[in-house]
């Protein structure tokens, strides 16, 4: 009987031993691929469609979840292990799995006006010192920046040259082609990111000219419109302007076959604006008309010249045409010219 | 085809009203019916409302000719008579210049008249006004421009230039394919 519950005994610490066991060996037929460094472990065997499709899908994922969990466990114990503050901790390898990135790596940036220059003629950046020596102050200094090498700004005295105007300050004009030469490279600068960016880069907008071209006049006025708050919207044209082409609007015209009745009214307001704005003294009409009374009267008095007898002024001057001439009208001429 | 704009009928309607001057009213407010001027291929065309609707069945390409053309806009926006125009424009004319049989020839052949064949001109007739020009049987051949004013046309020589050509009915046979 004690033999025999010895054996029980034996037998039932087996059982329990392979029990532990079990719980931590698992046996595949293919080895899984593991990534320890990114707690990672790929199972490649087979799965029985069987026992996925049937009744215990669950249990049957778990079951394969676990196992897997367990030799991923068994491959983390392999490494080394240390103890800190009671933890059992292992150092994870470097991880062997190439993830993709999130995002699109970066392009490069497109070169620059000056880049593409460069390119072209086959110009080259030179690796320039930093420091420089300056003679003046007797010691290296950098060559840009606060204290540098040769500062011109720092001179107490300018040359005035001999083409230069005498009263002109030298000291003035050299900040000022310092800020204009600022703000050239600034321009250049969002000039090339406009252009990186394939927008089109605003229009400089208009640079003082000593003589402004008609395109460039028209330009300024376009610009001058649209700058307002409403972007020149409620600007009015002027009488002979011509409205401004590539202004981004359409042309919309009235329906083919529309509202004739109206159609018909906007005509004949046009025309009678048009009639409103004719002149109602025509000049040359009054000319003409004063031209034509002239004649009348010239004729007249050819008439009355012809036996005008009373009239004594001309008379001597006259006298050969007067014989000549009609003395049957005489009198008739005559009559006429008195009333 | 589409209605003219603004702008458009305002240039239309100046040179018209050289011609008729205010008589176009009569040819927009019409008694007998509702007229219209439409614009197809930079040329205005003067049709009834009827007559539009039947033009609309037909494809932009494949339409030639509607109503009465009355000319068209050039590319610089000036808009030239054709005289197809004239059925319109002669019996509202404002001012007329006849021509005498022996020069009725030379005006339908494209040539300005001269002195020489001026039978008669309305009174007041200014320089540079659009006149239209008849036959001494009062039919109608063309139209022009006064190059004299009336009082002028009286002194100068026979040869010289009275009325500026335009337009003639020599035309329809000259520029047949072209006339639309």
């Amino acid at each position: 009987m004690a033999a025999c519950s010895v054996e029980e005994l034996l037998a039932k610490a087996e059982q329990e031993e392979a029990e532990k066991l079990r719980s931590i060996t698992v046996h595949k037929e293919l080895d899984l691929d593991f990534d320890v460094g990114s707690l990672l472990a790929c199972d490649k065997n087979r799965i029985e469609s069987r026992d996925f499709r049937g009744q215990k899908k669950e249990d049957f994922l778990r079951a394969l979840a676990r196992d897997n969990t367990q030799l991923l466990i068994n491959e983390i114990w392999k490494l080394q292990t240390e103890r800190v503050e009671e933890a059992i901790v292992a150092k994870l390898p470097e991880p062997s799995t190439r993830l993709p990135r999130e995002k699109a790596p970066l392009k490069p940036r497109p070169p620059t006006k000056w880049e593409q220059f460069a390119k072209l003629k086959g110009i080259q950046k030179k690796k320039k010192t930093n420091l420089v020596w300056d003679d003046t102050a007797k010691e290296w200094r950098r060559r840009w920046g606060y204290k540098r090498a040769k500062d011109n700004t720092k001179e107490w005295l300018i040359e005035v040259p001999e083409t230069a105007d005498s009263n002109e300050d030298q000291f003035s004009k050299r900040t000022r082609a310092k800020k204009e030469r600022v703000a050239k490279n600034e321009l250049n600068r969002l000039r090339n990111i406009a252009r990186a960016q394939k927008v089109k880069s605003p229009g400089v907008g208009l640079l003082p000219k000593a003589q402004q071209s008609r395109d460039e006049l028209a330009q300024a006025v376009s610009v001058a419109r649209t700058s307002t708050a409403s972007a020149g919207r409620f600007q009015d044209r002027l009488a002979k302007e011509k409205a401004p082409r590539n202004s981004g609007k359409r042309r919309k015209f009235e329906p083919l076959i529309g509202d004739f009745s109206s159609e018909r009214q906007k005509q004949l307001e046009l025309l009678k604006v048009l009639d409103s704005r004719r002149p109602k003294l025509d000049i040359t009409k009054a000319v003409n008309a004063q031209m034509r009374q002239e004649d009348r009267e010239e004729a007249a008095a050819k008439h009355g010249r012809k036996g005008g007898k009373g009239r004594a002024g001309r008379g001597g001057k006259m006298a050969g045409r007067r014989g000549k001439r009609g003395k049957a009208e005489g009198g008739r001429g005559g009559g006429k010219k008195r009333d | 085809m589409r209605p003219l704009t603004e702008d458009e009928t305002k240039i239309m309607f100046e040179k018209l009203s050289k011609y008729i001057g205010e008589n176009i009213k009569l040819l927009v407010d019409r008694p007998d019916g509702t007229y219209c001027f439409r614009l197809h291929q930079d040329r205005v065309y003067y049709m009834s409302d009827k007559i539009l609707k039947l033009a609309t069945n037909f494809s932009r390409d494949k339409l030639i000719s509607i109503g009465t053309c009355f000319g068209k806009f050039t590319k610089t926006q000036k808009f030239r008579l054709h005289i197809t125009a004239l059925d319109f424009l002669a019996p509202y004319a404002k001012f007329k210049v006849w021509v005498k049989p022996g020069a009725e020839q030379s005006f339908l052949y494209g040539n300005h008249v001269l002195k020489s064949g001026l039978g008669r001109i309305t009174e007041n007739t200014m320089q540079y006004q659009g006149v239209v020009v008849y036959s001494m049987a009062d039919v109608p051949l063309g139209f022009g421009v006064a190059a004299k004013s009336t009082q002028e046309c009286r002194r100068v020589d026979p040869m010289s230039i009275v009325v500026f050509h335009q337009a003639d009915v020599g035309e329809f046979i000259r520029n047949e394919d072209t006339l639309t």
